[in-house]
């Protein structure tokens, strides 16, 4: 795990799932797991979020509820999609209403496979989000000619 | 007249972890009419039965809802078995059943944290939580998952509980019972909690059956009405009460589905003492022909399934009407004339899974 400076704040937002994955999102949250020893604070507010926690799949009626989401959220940003739907549409992906997995319609950082995704996974996956998190906040850093 | 004015609510909202939007239509702070928009969880998966066959389905009728994961697929088989008029083995009736009411407390334990959690007791949130990891323990133990396990198969069952695991499990339930307890003391005789939950949301008998009420919610109202009487798995064997309560609130509910985790777990223990041995699953051929019914008592009430087959592999029709769906015109109901701040906890406490509702 790369070092980290600060304390990410993390937005989930329920997609098409079954609710399978988010169960075990918010399980994260809770003492057996508990992704705030790694300093990461579940939020309600985009605004206030780094990263972007997505369950589900892409259908006609959310694509605009997650692309506001995800325009709301300041720079920079992490995407990370959780379970196989959000990775390409899983076991709904010949549904009439699915359009896909959340790269579709935004840029997917992490990917965390699973049907549903175990918490472990999750964690891992935030973990590395937090790592992407920190690269992209020294990128940007740099292009405004900040010092890191 | 006081100004209306209109608030949006969700689809995204940190109370609700699932997305539903409402127009909140207010005069001051008190709501006047609530406009629901959904939609944003459908993916279509009744027509998926045109693309998979019977037995691929039923992986997909699972991923309905990933809270009653198992409950829905043992309504999709039994279904099936009716139409196939195969009669499973009594071990696997039972090991039905002592699966789905463990589904059951796992749910209505999920249920009481958000409820803590939407009324900003954050430490109940999190001790209901971790008494409920132990019921994922014991799914993990006995099937290999933890919220979606796929063990039924048209026929039976795909995995068997040894003797001595089900006894671990008995005294697990023991010592959870304990503990449970404890915390509904908190939820039960708290002031704070009361005054939260008290008086908030009526649903008189009379709605409650007009508007199509289930489960929890219907029998929070005084309604006796379980479709596990019907005696489907092996619950024909087992004497249970059916809870319920008379206050019609926001409280009722809660004290409803907290003597129901009791009654889960007595339930269990019988089923565990009454168990036979024998066969898990029997062997089932050829294709499906004909249509089949089957009502199936889930922790947010009764949900109906129906399946026509045409002869051939694929299936002509699946339907599932969830509880959630009919439960949603109460809602609306007792969402007219509440305080703003009263909203979400009354959207919570019809134990709302929105996934299940719009499939
Ligand atoms: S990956 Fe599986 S468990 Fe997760 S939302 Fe999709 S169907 Fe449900």
């Amino acid at each position: 795990m790369a070092k980290v400076s600060k304390s990410p704040w993390m937005l989930h937002y329920d997609g098409s799932s079954c609710n399978g994955c988010d169960i075990e999102v918010l399980a994260c949250l809770t003492p057996v797991y508990d992704v705030e020893r790694f300093g990461v604070l579940n939020t309600g507010n985009p605004k206030h979020a780094d990263i972007l926690l997505i369950t589900g799949g892409i259908n006609t009626q959310n694509k605009p509820v997650v692309e506001q989401l995800y325009s709301q959220m300041p720079e920079p940003k992490v995407v990370c999609a959780v379970g196989i739907c959000a990775c390409n549409g899983g076991v709904f992906k010949d549904c009439y209403n699915i359009i896909g997995g959340v790269d579709k319609v935004l840029p997917v950082d992490v990917y965390v496979p699973g049907c549903a995704a175990r918490p472990n996974a999750i964690i891992d996956g935030v973990v590395k989000a937090v790592a992407v998190l920190e690269e992209k906040r020294k990128k940007y850093k740099k292009e405004r000619g900040e010092k890191a | 007249m006081a100004n209306r004015t209109i608030i949006p609510f969700g689809p995204q909202h940190p109370v609700l972890p699932e997305p539903i939007h409402l127009d909140l239509v207010l005069e001051d702070e008190k709501v006047v009419d609530a406009i629901p928009k959904i939609g944003y969880v459908h993916r279509g998966l009744e027509q998926l039965a045109e693309k998979r066959d019977f037995n691929d389905y039923l992986y997909v009728i699972e991923r309905t809802c990933g809270i009653c994961s198992f409950m829905h697929g043992m309504g999709y088989v039994e279904a099936m078995e009716r139409i196939f008029d195969t009669e499973i083995p009594d071990r696997a009736k039972y090991l039905r059943t002592i699966w789905a009411e463990m589904s059951r407390v796992h749910s209505h334990l999920l249920w009481l944290g958000l409820l803590a959690d939407a009324f900003g007791f954050e430490a109940l949130f999190y001790q209901t939580w971790r008494l409920r990891e132990q019921i994922l323990d014991m799914f993990e133990e006995s099937t290999g998952g933890r919220v979606i396990f796929s063990v039924n198969k048209i026929g039976g069952v795909l995995k068997d509980m040894p003797k001595e695991m089900l006894q671990k499990f008995v005294k697990n339930f023991d010592g959870m019972e304990k503990e449970l307890k404890k915390l509904t003391n908190v939820f039960l005789n708290d002031y704070t909690v009361q005054s939260r939950l008290k008086g908030v949301g009526m649903l008189s008998p009379q709605d409650a059956v007009y508007l199509g009420a289930a489960g929890p919610m219907m029998r929070a109202s005084g309604i006796k009405i379980d479709t596990r009487t019907l005696g489907y798995a092996a619950y024909s064997d087992i004497d249970f009460d059916i809870i319920t309560s008379k206050e019609c609130d926001c409280y009722a509910r809660c004290d409803v589905r907290i003597q129901e985790i009791f009654q889960s777990f007595h339930i269990i223990r019988q089923a565990v003492n009454k168990i036979p041995d024998g066969e898990i699953s029997v062997a089932v051929k050829g294709n499906p022909n004909g249509e089949a019914f089957m009502r199936v008592e889930q922790p947010r009430g009764e949900a109906i399934y129906y399946c026509r087959a045409n002869g051939t592999k694929f299936l002509d029709r699946v339907r599932v009407r969830t509880p959630t769906f009919t439960n949603l015109t109460p809602l609306l109901h007792t969402l007219k004339g509440c305080e703003l701040a009263d909203v979400p906890l009354l959207i919570l406490t019809i134990d709302p899974c929105i996934s299940c509702t719009e499939r």
